[in-house]
């Protein structure tokens, strides 16, 4: 793969483009939203005539991050440079006079227009668009770029790599700076990645940055002359190009999952990473280990939820969590994680398969019965399922018990055993709120967060699914988080602790699954060398 | 633009109780509410100016008829009746995030049946049988006419704007074929139902020409109010109109509670199509469609599904509309200028609403 720098030159034909070959820089971005942080201090440089492969699992902030390279979001730490010079993107117009042009996942194109036409939107109300010097300067970009697309067709009617390029195009009209692209592979064919892969190597040539965004492992390797990590929000790890071109497919892949899924070595010195690579040292264990003969609270046999087409979505799941027992179940975001939670709270019906708690069947039971029999879940998404976010706190955190005594009786609401609840669980959850009645909307992440470990962990709770329980909040939500999982299995809880994190899954779990495509792959005990085997299971199928 | 209105008792109404904050709250949507009132009044009147008319001397003669002469005063709260039972059937609605824009359909389709239906029941049974039977029947009517857009957006999440309106079209035109083709009373030239006499009415309140019915729509709305906002089967309602995600996270069955919502709704509008006829018409002529449904929605917006709120605009709508009709004979302002006072508060609604979410948000990031 070779690299030509010296066409990183301004491009003498490009009139129109003030702006050529910009080094863009973010430094110490940071973005938050009602309830989580999507990035954290984030510091990345964008090269010209390099392709910058960010990688990162769903919810790791890849789109965030991009958007305020976009103009589409503001941060609200950090600054933007390009070419040294601070920067305010505050518009999408702007970010393109700035040479930034981004082509999003999905299409945005006008499917009835022409190609032509479709370059033609965007220009001043007031005057004609011509169309002559639009198709002229296509036809030139095209040539230049080895696109091959007519500008007459319709663009409803050119395959999605085509469309693609045209928007491509659309995105360096303004000038060849930096070209991000929002996870391009993901609607393509095979075939259409490859033709990808080489028309980036051309615009590279040509002095363009690249910004290639994929949660594909081979992807990155194969088209990136540098990668970098997003984790969590944050950067965890970039590997130079110098680096990269000396490593071998197999080693490169491996050091791009340790940085993914987190590693001892990361420079991460916060005391989870430090527990869970002591735990994995032999060094210490979680705590007392269970007893193994404490019996199971939560068993699972063969659940399945077909899909209409294609692979279920839970294929034959079978587990048990015992008395205190937290098992893990790791696996990349997507592998049917989601329903199985959502299966084992009630608010799914699977198609197959028995759940028992204490010995009871209860798959029959709607999510109000569980609760109450002591099934608890705690939502990945605390925003948009979990709460009801102009609800005030003492509502939300009596959602699911909505009729039942104390806290109504004969339907009316008793509005004093409500608040009391409500601020009995404030103060033990350490629920930071102006008061019980503050709409949760307006909390932070950590804080509706403790409002649903609240309401999910008082009472009698017996088995408790957490579904990504600490995503999106900052270290010290994390920790207070993890800490009340903790504490609730060592008074008995069953735990089922779904994570993408790896560190949490070593740090918290007894044993840890691994679901891969809906069924779970395998079940190893928590230990020194359990890192590594999660790791094969997770991601043996990624691998090239 | 309307979804930007929250209901004001959506956060805090299930918990009744003291303190300042509660207090604030109310002050903010006294001024939130006030300060459209105030900017409609005033630029409709400066349109009253355009025109030639003295926009004092037209307010106060409304005002006048409206509200401070007898039997204008009769007249503007018999006008209520119908309208709070509509009143009603939208909060239900619109707290359920249901925009059920079809009460007209359904409003006009229940009145055509019970003007079918009353005369000749009246002939054979005592009244106190035939009015509640009628009323029954009048909201059967319109849950019926709501069932199609229920079960489009219950199971097909097809858009109930929509719906709802296409079947009001389709239900204004059904009532007239059924008052002309079916119903038509055949001793008069005009097509119209048979008329039920004065005496089988719903009963006049004391010594007035204001029919009862008033007292029963008072009623619904009260209760609707309180349904809503303090009880189990409200909260579950306003849990799904808020975020249905989250209701289904709870536990609750989104399209059963979809349905009912429209269900409950769409017979309150039938029963103020009952109510209009039962108490005030006593038949439906061909091509009568008064629209209350298309008047009612600003005004329950305005009061922001508060149900207090929607009887003082709704008492306020009828002074104007009433007063309104007067004024329109004796200074030869169109009747529909009503209409234009309303629009603009709608206008100014939105825009107030717009200026303090904004200032809130400013509020928020700061």
């Amino acid at each position: 793969m070779a690299r030509d720098s010296a066409a990183a030159a301004v491009d003498s034909e490009d009139a129109a483009a003030p702006v050529s070959a910009a080094t863009v820089e973010l430094r110490g971005i940071t973005k938050r939203f009602p309830g989580v942080v999507a990035n954290q201090d984030v510091d990345l440089t964008i090269r010209p005539g390099e392709v910058h492969a960010l990688l990162g699992e769903n919810g790791a902030g890849k789109s965030t991050l991009i958007s305020m390279l976009a103009g589409l979001l503001q941060p609200d730490e950090g600054e933007i440079r390009v070419d040294g010079r601070s920067v305010v993107i505050d518009s999408p117009r702007r970010a393109l006079q700035l040479g930034i042009g981004t082509v999003f996942q999905h299409v945005m194109l006008v499917p009835t227009l022409t190609v032509a036409e479709n370059l033609m939107l965007g220009g001043p109300w007031w005057r004609r668009p011509d169309r002559d010097a639009v198709v002229r300067r296509f036809t030139e970009m095209a040539a230049a770029f080895g696109i091959d697309v007519d500008p007459d067709a319709v663009t409803g009617q050119l395959s999605l790599g085509e469309q693609q390029q045209v928007e491509i195009i659309r995105a360096l009209w303004r000038g060849e700076g930096v070209l991000v692209l929002d996870e391009p592979t993901s609607m393509l064919t095979p075939k259409g990645i490859e033709r990808l892969g080489a028309l980036m190597r051309r615009l590279t040539a040509r002095g363009i940055g690249v910004v290639f965004i994929t949660h594909k492992l081979k992807e990155a390797f194969d088209f990136g002359d540098r990668v970098s990590v997003l984790r969590l929000g944050r950067m965890v790890g970039e590997i130079p190009p110098e680096t990269l071109r000396g490593l071998d497919e197999k080693t490169a892949t491996d050091r791009i999952i340790a940085l993914m899924f987190g590693h001892p070595e990361t420079p991460e010195a916060d005391t989870p990473v430090e527990r869970a690579a002591a735990i994995e040292g032999g060094r210490m264990t979680r705590r007392n280990p269970v007893d193994p003969r404490a019996p199971e609270v939560l068993a699972v046999e063969d659940v399945t939820l077909e899909r209409p087409e294609g692979r279920p979505y839970v294929d034959g799941v079978s587990f048990a969590a015992r008395r205190g027992e937290i098992l893990g179940i790791a696996g990349i975001d997507g592998n049917g994680q989601k329903q199985l939670a959502e299966i084992l709270s009630g608010q799914r019906r699977p198609d197959r398969g028995t759940i028992r708690l204490d010995g009871r069947a209860i798959e029959r039971l709607g999510v109000p019965e569980r609760h109450k029999a002591g099934l608890r879940y705690v939502t990945d998404d605390r925003l948009g399922e979990g709460t009801v976010a102009p609800f005030p706190v003492e509502l939300n955190l009596v959602i699911k018990q909505i009729g039942e005594p104390p806290f109504w009786s004969g339907g009316m609401a008793r509005a004093g055993a409500i608040q009391d609840h409500a601020e009995d669980l404030v103060e033990d959850y350490d629920v930071r709120t102006p008061s019980t009645r503050t709409p949760i909307g307006r909390l932070s992440g950590g804080n509706i967060q403790k409002t649903l470990l609240a309401r999910e962990l008082h009472g009698r709770a017996k088995a408790v699914i957490y579904n990504k329980p600490t995503y999106g909040l900052d270290l010290n939500n994390i920790r207070s988080a993890r800490a009340r999982i903790r504490d609730a299995a060592d008074a008995g809880v069953a735990t089922v602790l779904i994570s993408t994190d790896l560190d949490e899954l070593m740090e918290l779990s007894d044993r840890i699954a691994v679901m891969l495509r809906g069924r779970l792959t395998g079940i190893v005990d928590n230990g020194p060398d359990a890192r590594r085997r999660i790791a094969e299971l997770m991601t043996g199928v990624d691998r090239p | 633009m309307m979804a930007g209105v929250e209901p004001e008792g959506g956060a805090g109404a299930a918990a009744a109780g003291g303190g300042g904050e509660r207090w604030r709250a109310i002050g903010r949507s006294v001024l939130l509410t006030l300060t459209p009132v105030v900017l409609a009044l005033v630029v409709a009147g400066l349109i009253l100016v355009a025109v030639g008319v003295d926009p004092l001397t037209y307010y106060a003669y409304v005002v006048d008829r409206g509200l401070f002469s007898w039997l204008g005063l009769q007249e503007t709260i018999t006008r209520m009746a119908p309208l709070l039972l509509l009143g009603a059937s939208l909060i239900v609605a619109f707290r359920a995030g249901i925009w059920n824009l079809g009460i007209d359909g359904q409003f006009l389709l229940a009145a055509v049946l019970v003007a079918a239906l009353a005369p000749p029941m009246a002939q054979a049974l005592p009244q106190w049988v035939v009015l509640p039977v009628c009323i029954l029947v009048a909201a059967a009517a319109g849950a019926a006419w709501s069932l199609l857009p229920a079960l489009l957006k219950a199971y097909q999440q097809v858009n109930e704007i929509i719906t709802t309106l296409m079947m009001t079209f389709l239900g204004t035109s059904f009532a007239n074929v059924l008052v002309k083709l079916f119903f038509r009373d055949p001793d008069t030239t005009v097509p119209q139902t048979r008329t039920l006499p004065v005496e089988d009415r719903i009963p006049r309140l004391f010594d007035t020409t204001i029919n009862s019915g008033v007292i029963l729509a008072l009623i619904a709305v009260l209760v609707v109010h309180v349904v809503m906002t303090r009880t189990a089967f409200g909260l579950r309602l306003r849990t799904v109109g808020a975020n249905p995600k989250a209701a289904v996270h709870a536990g609750l069955s989104v399209p059963r509670l979809t349905v009912a919502t429209f269900a409950i709704s769409a017979a309150l509008a039938g029963a103020a199509g009952a109510v209009e006829i039962l108490g005030v018409w006593g038949n439906v002529r061909a091509d009568w469609n008064p629209g209350y449904g298309l008047a009612i929605i600003p005004l329950v917006f305005l009061a922001r599904f508060n149900g207090y709120a929607v009887i003082a605009f709704v008492f306020a709508f009828s002074v104007l509309s009433i007063g309104g009709e007067s004024a329109s004979r004796r200074l030869g302002v169109p009747h529909f200028y009503i209409l234009v006072l309303v629009a603009l508060l709608l206008i100014f609604l939105a825009m107030v609403e717009y200026i303090d979410h904004r200032r809130r948000q400013a509020k928020s990031v700061s």
